[in-house]
């Protein structure tokens, strides 16, 4: 038992702290930290900063640019990525396809995709989700035929997210329609967004963005080498790269972030004649979440440290389920604070004297229900907690 | 930072777990909280025989000069079985203000005994009328002679009856003073009753009665009673997070085999989802308490970062004791409503410890008081 950082690990924190908050461009930190629209060149520019100097993909294998970090320093890294409002590493490149090529990928596949992947001069796109395919996934109907050298695709997939960027896509697709369990008959296949066949819709939501599409395959020619891993096995390769996928979703960060900032606003606000701050209800309805914000940090840090062989701990569904919805809440308090200004949301800058933040706290609010719904939504990792650990 | 124990810290914890869990299961944890002094006198001699109650004194006072996270290790197991020993209140509270205000002399001739199990020492602070303070009033010190004398009330006082000596604050010029008061006493009365969870207290009535001064001077010790309110809060919210973890591994037991409708209750989303909640609730407060009590051993944590984890650490176990005692009951049906089945006596202790030294709300609105005067809430200290 030890409360203290090491002087190696203080020193490594300084190290971060230092890197994220002079290397990367103010101007892209603003974007992020005012909840603007980031644009694919600032991710990109950021992406390969990072990668130059080895902070892309710290969790792969050392050969392809991995870190032998302890889990404290990446859970450190990745908390001072997200206080200094950094982007993070794209993570269906960081921490989706990544570690699944590097784990079951061939030697050829390695070379081709993986330098490419961490450098983001590939763009990946998650193909896993359908019209009838949410958190019953393994239900999933897009098909892959074999005809010769080729796999050929057809169906739908959804919630594509940043697909309109995408330079390739990673689908799940099913291989085997007669497999008895539908887990079994499943494949991994990747390919390029320009592939003819394959369009792109994409889904306005309720902020006003355009995060999200539909993807459709209509007879799409893949070609064999472009399966990962073993044909079938598809279902395996997805649990693995989800489970990668929550260890990071805490997010404690970049809540700590929000709750900054809405101290920072409570301050300006005038609310019965005195600063909103100042009253107390607002102040124990912030202390109550800093706390559950500090349990939930405290639970990531026993949990990375639990998790050294790598494999994603059944406890990891605690951080995705309270780290959702202490996001939520965060997202929820800048509303209250903003109060009536909250519905100036739309306003361009020039018809409007509410300031920016203050527009941009409903749209985030409405935009982060997504939260607790992506990445195994919280009644999936409710039946994990049952199933898994508690044995229900 | 580091949230292991080392080996030895892991053998402390069987050997404890090893006692406790033979001597209590729920039946004859009934058995010896029916009658006074709603504990087991034996079970508390081998504590001693084991070292357990002197763990967090200095060896020149009679103890085994362990930290915090030794008593955090031994509060777990006693909270995991009810153990109705006063473990916390003797140890960590009482012997603690002597570790920390007294003489010498003091030490030796009080935590000694306290360490061997011979002496039971308690700490006689709250008053009646008087919610959760960390000053005296009810209680007053007068100068008699070359010594002191107490009148007033004092109660609850858990133990009070058993103790054979008792810390009591009081007032004095200038603040709160601490006293000693030894069982047999002259105007002294103690009306001793049993408390829902099992376990003692009592109303102390205190008339002239002589008193030694703790420590050298008759300063204000408020800041001493404050540090060590502190430190038995963090030891208790290890214990509610041994009481919690019973409480959800039973409640996921009976789920497993309480059938109703033909299938066992595990078959309802309705329940194993909210069994899910407890899960949630029970990692999250383990989390903050090991945290706090790395703050308390950590050797330049200052006492202000002392009292605010130990605030931190109250607060969830207050949400927590009390998310997990009201469902555990809750998805039992009926029986857990019961005094015979055990685990509604899981929840009537963790109301207990909620509301010994501070609840929740008493917690968030005193850390709410500093809550602009910081971005976030660093957990990792430089």
């Amino acid at each position: 038992m030890q409360l203290h950082l090491s002087p190696e690990d203080q020193a490594f924190r300084d190290e971060m702290r230092t890197f994220f908050t002079t290397q990367i461009s103010q101007s892209i930190r603003d974007d992020v930290a005012a909840h603007r629209e980031v644009t694919k060149e600032s991710y990109v520019e950021a992406q390969r900063i990072l990668n130059a100097a080895g902070l892309a993909v710290p969790h792969w294998p050392a050969e392809w640019g991995g870190r032998d970090w302890t889990p404290l320093q990446r859970h450190i890294w990745r908390e001072e990525m997200q206080l200094a409002a950094v982007p993070e590493p794209l993570a269906f490149n960081a921490s989706m396809i990544g570690p699944v090529i590097a784990a079951f990928g061939n030697q050829e596949q390695k070379e081709r995709f993986l330098p490419a992947t961490a450098n983001l001069d590939i763009w990946w796109c998650q193909g896993f989700s359908e019209p009838d395919a949410g958190s019953d996934l393994a239900s999933l109907r897009t098909a892959a035929v074999r005809d010769g050298e080729d796999w050929v695709v057809n169906g739908q997939k959804t919630w594509t997210t940043l697909g309109q960027y995408a330079d390739w896509i990673f689908c799940l697709v099913r291989t085997d329609p007669t497999a008895e369990k539908k887990q079994r008959g499943i494949s991994l296949l990747v390919f390029p967004m320009d592939t003819p066949g394959v369009t792109l819709r994409p889904i306005e939501l309720l902020d006003g963005g355009f995060e999200v599409n539909e993807v459709f395959f209509e007879d799409v020619r893949v070609p064999a080498e472009n399966l990962i891993g073993e044909e079938n096995r598809g279902w395996d390769y997805a649990k693995f790269l989800l489970g990668n996928e929550r260890v990071g979703i805490a997010r404690v960060g970049a809540t700590k972030r929000m709750i900054a900032d809405a101290k920072e606003h409570a301050a300006q606000i005038s609310s019965g004649g005195r600063p909103l701050i100042e009253d107390p209800s607002m102040r124990t309805r912030i202390t109550e979440l800093e706390n559950e914000l500090l349990a939930l940090e405290l639970t990531a840090l026993r949990v990375v440290s639990n998790s050294s062989d790598g494999k994603p701990n059944p406890a990891s569904s605690v951080l995705k389920l309270r780290g959702s919805e202490l996001q939520q809440a965060a997202t929820e308090l800048l509303v209250d604070i903003a109060g009536p200004l909250s519905l100036a949301s739309f306003a361009d800058d020039d018809a409007t004297d509410v300031p920016e933040w203050a527009r941009s706290t409903t749209p985030e609010y409405l935009n982060y229900r997504k939260v607790s719904i992506y990445g195994g939504s919280n009644e999936v990792q409710r039946t994990i907690i049952a199933g898994t650990i508690l044995g229900l | 930072m580091d949230f292991t124990f080392d080996t030895e810290q892991h053998a402390l914890r069987e050997a404890v777990a090893g006692l406790l869990q033979r001597a209590y299961d729920p039946e004859k944890r009934r058995a010896v909280t029916k009658d006074d002094p709603g504990f087991d006198e034996k079970v508390w001699s081998q504590l001693a025989e084991m070292g357990v109650l002197g763990l967090p004194f200095a060896e020149e006072d009679g103890g085994m000069g362990a930290g915090h996270a030794e008593v955090a290790l031994v509060a777990t197991e006693v909270g995991r079985v009810l153990a109705p020993e006063p473990f916390v209140e003797a140890v960590v509270l009482a012997g603690g203000l002597v570790a920390d205000v007294g003489t010498a002399e003091q030490r030796a001739e009080l935590l000694g005994p306290l360490s061997e199990g011979s002496s039971l020492l308690v700490f006689a602070h709250a008053e009646p009328g008087n919610r959760w303070t960390p000053t005296a009033t009810g209680v007053t010190a007068t100068r008699s002679g070359d010594g002191w004398t107490l009148s007033g009330v004092k109660e609850p006082v858990p133990s009070g009856a058993r103790a054979d000596v008792l810390v009591v604050s009081a007032a004095v010029d200038g603040g709160t003073g601490l006293f000693v008061v030894r069982g047999d006493a002259a105007g002294l009365t103690r009306d001793g009753y049993r408390s829902h969870d099992g376990t003692r207290a009592a109303r102390v009535t205190l008339d002239g009665t002589p008193a030694e001064l703790l420590g050298e001077d008759a300063t204000d010790r408020t800041a001493a009673v404050e540090l060590a309110l502190a430190r038995a809060t963090v030891a208790y919210a290890h214990e509610a997070v041994g009481a919690m973890e019973t409480a959800l591994t039973t409640t996921s037991e009976y789920l497993k085999t309480r059938k109703q409708f033909g299938v066992p209750l595990s078959r309802f989303q309705a329940l194993t989802f909210r069994a899910a909640d407890m899960y949630v609730s029970l990692e999250l407060v383990r989390s903050i308490a090991l945290w706090a009590t790395m703050v308390v051993d950590a050797p330049d944590s200052t006492p202000e970062q002392v009292l605010a984890a130990a605030d931190r650490a109250r607060l969830q176990t207050s949400k927590a004791g009390r998310h997990i005692g009201k469902e555990a009951i809750q998805l039992h049906g009926g029986i857990g409503v019961t005094a015979e089945y055990s685990v509604g006596h899981y929840t009537s202790r963790l109301t207990a410890i909620d509301h010994l030294l501070g609840d929740g709300a008493w917690a968030a609105d005193r850390l709410a008081r500093t809550v602009d005067a910081h971005p976030y809430v660093e957990a990792l200290p430089a």
